[in-house]
């Protein structure tokens, strides 16, 4: 039996999200609309009648049915049964913020103009009557044509007597009658264009004639109706309408009338009027509590103060909380390889399965403790009303290199980790500005180059008069400036379009819902566990079979015969002498396979590309494994100089006394900190991490822009490492 | 008649004429934003721009490039 499908959709900021979680009790299904990265979240109402089930769908927050971001599209395309894989909906409940009541009708009054069953969900009449107000219901459920529930639905008032009502119209069925209403009292030119443009939408959408009247005015009004890219062919606006449309409009502009914004002007008149007549003053306005703390929060220095100090406790965490999971997952997926390892027969499946597919699986886990802790934040910031000042407080600067304000919080998280960063891209409305981001974000320098970092300063910098520190600092900054200066050519040229209008609502503070903030992190975490972890895995899987094969016979037979000699003078139990020369014989073998492998290969063949830069093939072999991710050039160097491999702690210690006394043919040391500085700097730009690119492939839904972004970062990384290569030679460094 | 941007803070105005591109104003205006529409300019940003507005009971954050264009009275 088909479910009874329940539509939910409002502003932003209006309690939807808190409604559904009441109905739902957190119990939601997270998932994309096909072919967008548009959370699509729906779920089954509790308490409901089991013969009559009921579902939920929660539509993304949105200010008008003229959407101006793919969340909007999607939420006005619901509501014109535009989306094939969701049913035309059963009931349609408008969440209205009580304390913004005319802002809230503009949509509300568009939404049951559509016709569907409407019923008006009140929302926050706690926060109207601290303003001094209180609306009769009745009254504005008389004016509206639809039923009206108040409520407090972060109190729990008031769930409860919708979820009644819901479950009442599920179980008898066959109210679908809706009395039409319109909120426009337009002039009578525009009255008939739209009421011709109806017939015609009528005739050409057969299925969905119901709407042709409320779809009539929106699409003569809005501008980018027409050229709007509709999900399914089957939607899109023939030709023909589209010239009638065209027609109509000019006809309407010779006549005087302004048809982009008669409809608006006409439903703000009557929606104040509307007001007028429900609304009762109950106490004289004070001044809500909101604004007194945005005295504060958005202070000239105080504002500045709390929002650097919000951000470094979000960052710290970020960076340290996440340390301890994160080593204890790196411990498990160890363990795990190890008992693997052990018990299954030594071989190439035993390899494959161990450092290819646990492996490749735990380097995308690792990320997750990082991953949940800056959604939660997100949440956090985003549920109490504070992600909206950060943008406020930093959209000047952000507006210096193209950008919006809502770009500065995923290229901070991008410091740990790019992936949560790009994620996080997703609160930007604007396409343009949102690929900018995404493609930038990379260029901060995340937690994996710091591994990368240390070694290259423990074996190349002098370990003198803070150099190290100040090498580090300025490896970040170049991050930065390399980020910043990124985003502002790329919006002066790819992805330069009209500059955006900053238009940022300043919701009222509110107290977070924990449940809520933490079920938001798990959902937006499981998404990049499922989505993500099948495309590492595969990549890592290649990059393992690059790294293992060919094997030549005669590496095989030198080190077996090695291996069997020492098994024939090594006494029982060995001594630590030759227990020693045993890992050092491995160890050997480690690096002769890896030499011979595809990988070691492919890192002589990039050989004359890196000569330029002053690298070497086998630094070449490092860059190539290191594609997975920058932490693989440490462990990578350690096999190919036959370091010790020992514990973490004391392993890159001795690497980097190794790669000190590794020399050039000519005799000069090879990791001098010229090349340290170069291999830094290429390090600092290139994209080198699979997770990164598996992420922009799914975040927008193609390979055009991961792969752009792999090319430009990694040809920026190589013309400033050239750079920095020469200008050091030329100065005599 | 003069731009919203030159109200201080806590001063109110109307709204008389928006100058911002027909085609660009359209989803401020469904904001509310509309000739005749009394609105308070709240605050600067610490860095001086975006500036705040309270409009319609509810605030609004908008650049001073748009602010300039908007004249109060």
């Amino acid at each position: 039996m088909k479910p009874f499908t329940v539509v939910l959709t409002g502003n932003p900021n209006c309690g939807k999200t808190t409604l559904f979680n009441a109905l739902t009790g957190l119990r939601a299904r997270v998932g994309n609309y096909a072919g967008v990265t548009v959370e699509r979240k729906e779920g089954a109402l509790t308490g409901a009648d089991p013969r009559h089930p009921v579902v939920i769908l929660d539509l993304p927050g949105t200010y008008s049915l003229s959407p101006q971001s793919p969340d909007e599209q999607i939420a006005r395309d619901v509501l014109f049964q535009r989306v094939p894989e969701v049913p035309a909906p059963d009931l349609v409940v408008v969440v209205v913020d009580a304390s913004n009541l005319q802002r809230n009708l503009y949509l509300a009054t568009q939404v049951i103009e559509l016709g569907h069953p409407t019923l008006l969900a009140l929302n926050m009449v706690d926060v109207a009557r601290d303003r001094g107000y209180e609306i009769d219901t009745e009254a504005l459920s008389k004016a509206l044509g639809v039923p009206v529930i108040a409520m407090v639905a972060s109190q729990g008032q008031g769930p409860e007597a919708l979820r009644q009502s819901i479950r009442s119209r599920a179980s008898t069925p066959g109210t679908r009658h809706v009395i039409p209403r319109e909120f426009n009292e337009l002039p009578e030119a525009f009255g008939r264009e739209a009421q011709a443009l109806e017939t015609a939408l009528e005739s050409h959408f057969p299925h969905r004639a119901r709407l042709a009247a409320a779809e009539a005015l929106l699409i003569l009004g809005d501008e980018r109706s027409l050229a709007s890219d509709a999900p399914s062919a089957g939607s899109r606006y023939p030709e023909a309408l589209i010239d009638l449309v065209k027609a109509a409009r000019s006809r309407l502009e010779a006549a005087g009338v302004d048809w982009r914004s008669v409809a608006i002007e006409a439903r703000y008149a009557r929606l104040f009027a509307i007001e007028q007549h429900v609304t009762r003053e109950i106490a004289p306005p004070e001044e809500p509590l909101s604004d007194r703390i945005d005295r504060i929060v958005t202070h000239r220095v105080w504002g500045l103060l709390i929002f650097v100090a919000v951000m470094a406790v979000m960052f710290q965490s970020i960076f340290w909380l996440a340390k301890y999971p994160m080593d204890g997952i790196e411990a498990a997926v160890d363990a795990l390889a190890g008992w693997v390892g052990s018990t299954l027969p030594p071989g190439d499946l035993n390899d494959l399965i161990t450092r290819g597919a646990i492996a490749g699986v735990g380097s995308v886990v690792v990320f997750l403790p990082q991953i949940c802790l800056l959604f939660f934040f997100i949440g956090l910031l985003e549920d109490t009303g504070y992600m909206s000042r950060a943008a406020f407080l930093m959209d000047r600067l952000m507006s210096r290199v193209g950008l919006h304000g809502k770009s500065f919080i995923p290229m901070l998280s991008s410091f740990a980790c790019a992936i949560p960063g790009i994620m996080a891209t997703r609160t930007i409305e604007t396409r343009v500005d949102r690929l900018a981001t995404i493609l930038v974000a990379p260029l901060m320098s995340c937690s994996a180059r710091l591994p990368v970092y240390t070694v290259l300063i423990a074996a190349c910098i002098p370990q003198r008069n803070g150099w190290p520190g100040l090498t580090l600092l300025m490896m970040y900054l170049l991050g930065i400036v390399g980020a910043l200066g990124m985003a502002w050519i790329f919006k002066k040229t790819l992805l330069r379009g009209e500059p955006p209008m900053l238009i940022l609502e300043l919701p009222p503070y509110k107290r977070p819902m924990p449940g809520a903030v933490l079920r938001q992190m798990w959902d937006r975490s499981r998404l990049f566990l499922r989505r993500a972890g099948t495309v590492i895995l595969g990549i890592n899987i290649l990059l393992w079979f690059l790294a293992t094969y060919p094997r030549p016979a005669e590496v095989e037979r030198r080190f077996g015969q090695q291996r069997a000699l020492w098994k024939q003078t090594a006494s029982n139990p060995p001594t630590p002498e030759q227990a020693e020369a045993l890992q050092r014989l491995e160890h050997e073998e480690a690096g002769e396979r890896l030499r011979q492998s595809f990988a070691g290969r492919m890192g002589r063949a990039i050989e004359p590309v890196l000569k330029p830069l002053g690298f070497d093939w086998k630094i070449g072999i490092g860059i190539v494994t290191s594609f997975a991710a920058r932490e693989v050039f440490v462990s990578t160097l350690s096999i190919v100089y036959n370091a010790g491999t020992g514990d973490e702690g004391d392993s890159s210690a001795s690497l980097a006394r190794v790669m000190q006394s590794e020399r050039r043919e000519d005799g000069r040391p090879m990791y001098t900190p010229l090349t340290g500085l170069t291999l830094m700097v290429f390090y600092v730009f290139a994209m080198q991490c699979v997770s990164t690119v598996a992420v922009v492939r799914r975040e927008t839904n193609s390979w055009k822009w991961p792969v752009f972004q792999t090319v430009y970062m990694t040809s920026l990384a190589w013309l400033l490492a050239f750079v920095t290569h020469q200008v050091g030679t030329r100065l005599g460094f | 008649m003069r731009p919203l941007s030159t109200l201080k803070p806590g001063e109110r105005a109307v709204v008389v004429r928006i100058d911002i591109p027909p085609d660009q104003r359209g989803r401020l205006m469904e904001m509310g934003l509309l000739p005749g529409t009394p609105l308070e300019l709240v605050r600067f940003a610490p860095l001086g721009d975006p500036v705040e507005i309270k409009l319609r009971n509810y605030h609004l954050s908008l650049r001073r490039l748009e602010a300039e264009k908007i004249q109060v009275g």
